[in-house]
């Protein structure tokens, strides 16, 4: 039987991760089952969602907007909860 | 030491030093802490982190969701650990084998690594006084076990181990023990309270216990969205909530002086917390009473404004 998963031989002694931070690899978007959406033209750059998400899927782009990832993001809907605006909208995951 | 290095939201730095991609709960109050603690941190830092929820959700191996140097350690001995790394940094710096920068030492444990089962080495470092800041992230029960109770388990509260009953109606029938009261008692320079809903406050209570001479001790209440029994989107006004009506006081005791640091002007009564939560669910009047009673009690000892005048 052949596996490319790393036996006692080939791991580090004691499993000790060498990458800091390598669950950025990790797809926790799948846990989603509501999406949010953020309207630009509400968006006032107060920065609650920023603040309250709980997985730092919130992020500032290059224009200095907030943008969600939603690679990480896990649909918690605490963002648009909070948003003072209420420029944040969760809607249904569709197949 | 500066005294507010926080004023704004647009202080708190972008950097994420807790990255995602962790897979805690939809929701997770603990994690909003973590990242904003690490923020005050900033790079220059060792966690060591007790079993616990934290570490089960940051840690899936071959992934880790630190960004920083971090040791998982039992749940009983991080306060050991972390007095351990403190020495050793200490050591090496006489020596001139690291750069004189100084290196923070993070403990974060959880309520029961905290209030049950890593209690006697916390109490032995602080009064040893190693300069470490200790974040006990409380959310009132062993959550990553399956929600037992925990000695830091409010009264009334649901848990798997405290169901109500014929015998015992309200569930947990014991009263939460007061944390940041026994380690202020021990003499140390800081102890805090904070929660998740006043990020600026905690992470300016997280700078001012790192940069402390000696130990330091913060307390952060995080509601527990499968735990409490609420909506996931809701941890964080339960949070505010629980500051609202007087469940949790968000104080800091520096050098012996104890400072309201979030104060209601108007006290909620607190039957609008136990109503968003459905481990209170099964809770009769009378003990919504005794509760409302112990917190006006409490609330009157720190100051707060008693419940009539505030409606």
């Amino acid at each position: 039987m052949t596996t490319d998963k790393p036996t006692v031989k080939n791991l580090p002694i004691a499993g000790i991760i060498f990458v800091p931070g390598s669950a950025k690899e990790y797809n926790t978007g799948a846990f989603r089952s509501q999406k949010p959406i953020l309207d630009a033209k509400l968006c006032t750059k107060c920065g609650m969602c920023w603040v309250y998400c709980p997985d730092g899927a919130v992020f500032v782009n290059s224009e200095g907007m907030y943008e969600i990832n939603l690679k990480y993001c896990k649909g918690c809907g605490i963002c648009s909860e909070e948003c003072a605006r209420k420029a944040i909208k969760m809607v249904d995951e569709e197949e | 030491m500066s005294a507010q290095a926080f004023r704004s939201i647009k202080d708190i730095p972008l950097e994420e030093y807790f990255t995602p991609g962790h897979r805690a709960c939809q929701g997770c109050g603990e994690t909003i802490a973590v990242r904003h603690i690490l923020k005050a941190a900033g790079p220059d830092v060792i966690v060591v982190n007790a079993t616990g929820c934290l570490e089960v959700i940051s840690s899936p191996y071959p992934y880790t969701a630190w960004a920083v140097p971090w040791y998982h350690v039992a749940f009983e001995n991080a306060a050991a650990v972390a007095s351990g790394i403190e020495a050793a940094l200490k050591v090496l710096t006489r020596k001139n084998l690291i750069s004189g920068k100084k290196i923070h030492v993070v403990c974060f444990a959880g309520d029961g690594g905290t209030a049950d089962i890593g209690f006697q080495a916390l109490s032995g470092a602080l009064e040893r006084g190693h300069d470490f800041l200790y974040v006990c992230l409380d959310n009132e029960a062993y959550m990553n076990t399956g929600i037992q109770r925990s000695s830091s388990t409010p009264y009334g509260a649901w848990t798997t181990t405290s169901p109500p009953g014929k015998v015992k109606p309200a569930g947990q029938m014991t009263y939460k023990k007061d944390l940041p009261s026994i380690f202020a008692a021990h003499g140390i320079p800081y102890v805090a309270t904070a929660t998740v809903a006043y990020p600026l406050d905690l992470i300016n209570k997280a700078k001012k216990g790192l940069e402390v001479e000696g130990p330091a001790y913060l307390h952060v209440y995080t509601p527990c969205s499968p735990g409490w029994r609420i909506p996931s989107e809701k941890v964080v006004q339960v949070s505010r909530l629980g500051v609202q009506t007087g469940m949790f006081l968000i104080y800091e005791v520096e050098n012996g002086q104890l400072r309201l640091t979030v104060k209601p002007s108007r006290r909620k009564p607190v039957t609008e917390y136990l109503k968003m939560q459905g481990r209170f669910r099964h809770l009769s009047d009378e003990d919504v009473e005794r509760i409302q009673r112990l917190v006006d009690e409490r609330c009157a000892k720190f100051g707060l404004p008693p419940l009539e005048a505030s409606t």
